[in-house]
């Protein structure tokens, strides 16, 4: 099985509505180590002038994760999900999630290129609210490993 | 209004810090995250596809890698770019733990006037394995 080289440009649909709860920050928050008080502490969030609590930096993957089993399960893909290595990962935010936040997650294919016998498979997922305020986009480059010889 | 910068050169660190990854860790980030892959807590499964053992996930590596910026950072601005390199595999035994050591080290300041200015992060396990490579935060003032 290799990556169907069609796949470039590809825009899958829009994931369903997801909203960025405050226990789920803080849950994240402590699995990342991320310890500064507007991850966890509400009244530090807000004097910080943020409406809930912020979402740590790495939080959208949760998000651009639905997107990419999007990618990944598509039958015409082509991708073995068990050769799958994830080799970059890029984050651009606008603002920060903060809890409250309800967002879709839409995953572009922009890049395929092959190198060494791996083919590695770049997306972009651009995470908006659903009333259309664009918060972060999300880049993977996922490594599909070739066949062994 | 007083730059975050102040007092900073290109090439000073900006901000460190240490965390000890263990197998626990690994689970609560699998709960946390969803990522349930059972590489990341299964050293059968893990070595039937040719691994040496369990390894971190690599999104909570570049997770915990950005703490001690936003730490440094509080409510004095936000991170508006963040990219990594997943390099090499954080082996995490079934017991005991690996310390994972992060730098952050200021690498250009983007826009003067503005305030934003590009961290290069250094992150590395052991006796100073990198475990992440190209791996820069920028960080915007509010």
């Amino acid at each position: 099985m290799s990556v169907n080289p069609e796949l470039l440009d590809t825009v899958f649909e829009p994931t369903s509505p997801y909203v960025v709860g405050r226990e789920k920050v803080r849950e994240f928050s402590q699995a990342v180590f991320a310890m500064a008080p507007i991850h966890h502490d509400l009244a530090s969030a807000q004097a910080a002038g943020w409406a809930d609590l912020v979402a740590p930096p790495t939080f959208p993957i949760v998000i651009q994760e639905k997107t990419l089993q999007q990618l990944l399960s598509h039958p015409g893909a082509g991708i073995d999900f068990s050769r799958v290595v994830h080799g970059d990962q890029k984050f651009e935010y606008h603002r920060p999630l903060i809890v409250g936040d309800e967002v879709v997650a839409t995953l572009r294919v922009t890049k395929i290129q092959s190198l060494g016998g791996h083919t590695m498979v770049t997306s972009e997922s651009t995470i908006e609210t659903t009333s259309g305020e664009a918060v972060v986009t999300a880049t993977s480059t996922l490594v599909v490993r070739g066949d062994e010889a | 209004m007083v730059s975050l910068w102040d007092g900073f050169e290109v090439g000073d660190v900006v901000a460190e810090g240490s965390i000890a990854l263990t197998r626990d860790s690994l689970v609560r980030y699998a709960g946390a995250s969803g990522d349930f892959n059972p590489i990341h807590y299964r050293d059968d499964f893990a070595t039937s596809v040719g691994l040496d053992g369990v390894l971190a996930h690599g999104m909570l590596t570049m997770g915990l890698a950005v703490g001690p910026v936003t730490q440094w950072l509080g409510d004095r601005g936000f991170v508006s770019s963040y990219q990594v390199r997943f390099t090499k595999p954080v082996y995490v035994l079934a017991s005991g733990s690996v310390a994972v050591s992060v730098s952050a080290t200021l690498s250009k300041i983007d826009d003067p006037s503005e305030g934003s200015a590009t961290l290069a992060l250094s992150v590395s396990v052991g006796e100073g394995t990198t475990v992440l490579g190209k791996s820069f935060v920028v960080v915007s003032p509010r």
